[in-house]
């Protein structure tokens, strides 16, 4: 019989125990089991089955199995039937089963049901329908299957972007352009500011005269000088005070800035909520293990790869990384046994080092600075029209240069300086976003010294009016020609640098190919790249509000550039970048580049005072003053409301409350992590006790059977004695067997 | 290819629907996937519900599977005989739960049973290096993969019995942040 097989069961402390399955922590599970011949309702387990079992069968319905299946029944009736892990057959069953019992219940009840199938029907339907609609979605599916998720979340990232760059575009065009557009049609009346005889107020028109030559207007659209400059692109057209439509009044430097602060919250709403999922992963992993070995076995292999040459990469990467991760253990251990003087030695050189980074740095941004003044003199004077251009472009030259060089020189110092390798890659590339974003702020910093310079020393109209009499259309054109040469620089090096390394490395044979090698796929630089062109954006956005569409048209066609280069030219990395980590990634650098695009926002805003010959803010001494003054028109209740929010007293509680609350949470998450830990001990002991208490039972029963079948009462006995077994509950502690003296 | 109509009853799209995570058309798509596997095998009219059971070797050979180093054990954990042989129930189920809009307590579940191979509901050492082995391809000296399973043990098991059961392993996945991302089939 096959329950003797217990008794029988001369595996001491085998892992295989018919009474595993009768523990609750297993019943707790459905296994798919072999159906048998006589109905789904009778449960046949055999510890032979290849499939596994969770039956209770060979024990007979025991009253605690049957309250298990019950509370499991109730279980499995709150969760979908898609959602079993059961085969196609008895889903189908489960599912009329659940219809027979609904229809006992009342018509509210099933109508309610019923109701709620049909609505997650639509529901589905709705999403299919979105999802159809959804951007590039055949594109992402093929370099998914191609290169795997890591470089997917490089081109939804690129998707999100373009996304963000046309909402951003919508917002400026509905509440700005469109007023100014529809004014005329909908008997609107405009007021524009007053251009008094005043001396500050004195813009010279820059459209060219008289017979204009044709590369002067190249040289105009690619610098936004000319006859781009007063147009709907740059801050200076827009001389707008208020807008008299037949029902209401618009103020449109109100709105000029409120766009302004509502698209820099919009994006940082945006990019928080979508970093959310993964900054909650990210909590819950482990904090002392970089990426853990299990999560390389049983998660590494991405079951999307259909092309066999991608799938020999992804095995090549899997390997690499676990070498790697070997390689870390080593070194951690090689760090832990560093001698003091080691130590010494170390920190000297990464002292050096780091100065030397610095230098480095100091160095690229007094160019840029430098570069800026030399250009902006230069701008004065027109010399011919190939020098002009590079003039123009001299601060855009010396940045794309600078962000070139400095990643060399960073990965070449790094090796130096003895870190381990998960923490090199991650410092260098903090390195390299620190430069490239900075650079920016240099350019800007350097452009407003020259703004705010006068020659006579104290400038008359708060900047030099003589030079700049625009000066935020001339920001603005700053910022338009960094995002185009951006945008041709990316263009050039596909077309002149990987296309032909790529038939290079093909057709020829010397040994300079071979070292050369195939253009990896490098993510961190493309991502960097990306961001740069966005906060140029961000900052740009104020000064020259059609960039958002300009923004836009650039990265939708970055993403076929990218694309075309990706599955002609490229390899993918032999370091693999993973799609978890480098979703966090991506949205903390574009989270940086927000940041860091608010402050000459916020300074241009508030603090500089705006040009009196152009613009929306000619009657006011800063940007930000329109706000102040049309509180100051709104009624009593309301102003009084706003002063409130913005008084010191209102600040300083908020901040006490925030304090208060970020303590309480800091608290309630270590007490988590203390439970958590306490959790895991009992755990651990508990798991003992389990094995513990099961070898007890095996040698109990042994000892019983054999002194069963010893006295001489064979089945006789074994069916006296097994019965008190089978009717109490799966795992107890043993009874005494019956004496056999006694025993009849 | 016949009207579309008359492949499945509309009983069936709904038991379909309900019973998997996809929609009308895409269980049509699939029903394609499976006929173009053995044309002279499978019929196109499933209304009367046939039995007709594919071979291991034909499943395999699809060009979603055909990568993947675990395929042999995700056609035998989702075939109802346990050795490969696979109807289009079986079939349908299969992509279901690896499809990218299963939860994630369904896909931990069946990723335990396709991770082990001597089907004794835990996942011991030999599992582990087995599982390690089809990864990399024998390409890791034999050090290096006890070493690696090793730590993997360290890592996941929790009652210390050297062997992960389902409530380790699925504590494990909890925590692997690219489980979901990796673990799904797109048809």
């Amino acid at each position: 019989m096959e329950r003797d097989s217990v008794f029988h069961n001369d595996r001491l402390g085998a892992p295989r125990n018919p009474l595993l399955d009768e523990l609750p922590s297993y019943q707790s599970l459905l296994y798919r089991r072999k159906p048998s011949a006589s109905g789904s309702t009778k449960r046949r387990g055999s510890s032979r089955t290849r499939l596994g079992s969770s039956s209770s069968g060979k024990w007979g319905q025991t009253t605690v199995a049957r309250q298990y299946e019950e509370k499991h029944r109730t279980q499995t009736l709150q969760r979908p039937v898609r959602e079993l892990p059961k085969p196609m057959a008895e889903k189908r069953r489960d599912k009329d089963q659940r219809l027979e019992q609904a229809k006992d219940l009342s018509s509210w009840s099933q109508w309610r049901q019923s109701t709620r199938r049909t609505l997650r029907r639509l529901k589905e339907d709705g999403f299919e329908m979105l999802s159809n609609l959804e951007l590039w979605r055949g594109d992402i599916h093929v370099i998914e299957g191609m290169f795997g998720t890591g470089i997917l979340s490089y081109f939804s990232f690129l998707r999100f972007l373009v996304l963000l760059n046309f909402v951003m575009f919508l917002l400026m065009f509905g509440f700005v352009m469109l007023p100014i557009i529809t004014a005329p049609h909908a008997s609107g009346n405009t007021t524009f500011n007053h251009v008094d005889g005043f001396e500050c107020s004195n813009y010279p028109s820059t459209s060219r005269r008289g017979l204009v030559v044709f590369h002067q207007h190249i040289t105009d659209l690619l610098s936004g000088a000319g006859f781009l400059e007063q147009t709907y692109l740059f801050y200076g057209y827009y001389k707008v005070e208020t807008i008299h439509f037949p029902k209401f009044t618009y103020n449109l430097p109100l709105a000029y800035l409120l766009v302004t602060i509502a698209y820099l919250f919009l994006s940082l709403i945006w990019i928080v909520k979508r970093s959310a999922t993964g900054f909650k992963r990210k909590l819950v992993q482990d904090e002392d293990r970089f990426q853990s070995f299990c999560n390389k076995i049983f998660a590494g292999w991405d079951f999307c790869i259909v092309n066999d040459s991608a799938a020999r990469l992804k095995r090549s990467s899997l390997l690499y990384e676990l070498k790697t991760d070997l390689e870390e253990e080593r070194i951690k251990q090689k760090i832990a046994d560093r001698t003091r003087k080691e130590k010494c030695r170390i920190y000297v050189i990464r002292l050096i080092l780091n100065l030397f980074v610095i230098a480095v740095l100091a160095a690229c941004f007094y160019s840029i600075y430098i570069a800026t003044n030399f250009s902006q003199k230069a701008q004065m004077t027109k010399v011919n029209f190939i020098l002009d251009l590079i003039y123009e472009y001299l601060p855009s030259i010396v940045i794309t240069l600078a962000n070139f060089i400095t990643p060399l020189i960073f990965s070449l110092i790094i090796q130096f300086e003895d870190y381990s390798p998960a923490f090199e890659i991650r410092f260098t590339l903090m390195r390299c976003v620190f430069m490239r974003l900075t650079s920016i702020c240099v350019l800007l910093v350097s452009l407003w010294g020259q703004i705010t310079s006068c020659q006579e020393g104290n400038c008359v109209c708060g900047y030099n009016h003589i030079l700049y009499p625009c000066w935020e259309s001339r920001v603005g054109q700053e910022m338009y020609k960094l995002m185009i040469f951006d945008f041709l620089i990316i263009g050039a090096v596909t077309v002149f640098v990987e296309f032909p390394r790529k038939l290079i490395v093909d057709y020829c044979d010397c040994g300079l190919a071979k070292w050369w090698g195939q253009q990896e796929f490098a993510i961190p630089q493309n991502v960097l790249e990306i961001v740069y062109g966005q906060t140029i954006c961000w900052i740009g956005t104020f000064y020259c509000p059609l960039l958002p569409a300009i923004c836009t048209i650039k990265y939708f066609i970055i993403f076929y550039i990218k694309k075309v280069t990706l599955v002609n030219n490229c390899r993918p990395a032999t370091r693999p970048f993973r799609a978890s980590s480098s979703n966090f990634f991506f949205l903390a650098v574009l989270l940086i580049g927000l940041a860091l695009a608010c402050v000459p926002v916020t300074i241009g805003i508030a603090q500089i005072s705006c040009s009196q010959a152009c613009g929306p803010f000619i009657n006011y001494t800063t940007s930000w003053e329109v706000v102040p003054r049309t509180v100051s028109q709104l009624p009593a209740g309301a102003r009084t409301f706003l002063l409130a929010i913005s008084s010191e007293a209102f600040a300083v509680s908020l901040f006490v409350i925030t304090c208060l609350a970020m303590f309480y949470v800091i608290a309630l998450a270590g007490a988590h992590k203390r439970v958590i830990n306490q959790l895991r001990e009992q755990l651990v002991m508990d798991g003992r006790d389990k094995r513990f208490l099961i070898q007890k039972l095996c040698q109990a029963q042994r000892t019983c059977a054999i002194r069963s079948t010893g006295s001489g009462f064979q089945s006789h006995s074994s069916d006296r004695v097994s019965p008190s077994y089978r009717s109490n509950s799966g795992v107890f502690l043993v009874q005494p067997p019956p004496d056999s003296a006694t025993h009849v | 290819m016949g009207n579309k109509q008359t492949i499945f009853t509309d009983e069936q799209f709904e038991a379909y629907q309900d019973c998997t995570f996809f929609t009308r058309k895409e269980i049509l798509q699939l029903h394609g996937r499976f006929h173009e596997l053995a044309p002279h095998l499978v019929p196109l009219d499933y209304t009367n519900q046939p039995d007709v059971r594919l071979p291991l070797a034909l499943i395999v050979s699809m060009p979603e599977l055909k990568e993947n180093p675990f395929r042999h054990r995700i056609v035998e954990v989702f075939s109802e005989d346990g050795q490969g042989n696979m109807s289009f129930n079986d079939f349908v189920d299969m992509f279901s739960a690896l499809c990218e809009t299963a939860p994630r307590e369904l896909k931990t579940i069946y990723a335990f049973k396709i991770y082990d191979f001597n089907v004794d509901n835990f996942l011991c050492k030999e599992d582990l290096e087995k599982t390690l082995n089809r990864l990399t391809k024998g390409e890791l000296t034999p050090e290096e993969v006890n070493l690696v399973c090793s730590k993997a043990m360290e890592e996941a098991d929790l009652d210390g019995d050297s062997k992960l059961s389902f409530s380790d392993f699925e504590n494990m996945i909890s925590k692997a942040p690219d489980f979901l991302s990796t673990f799904h089939l797109r048809i």
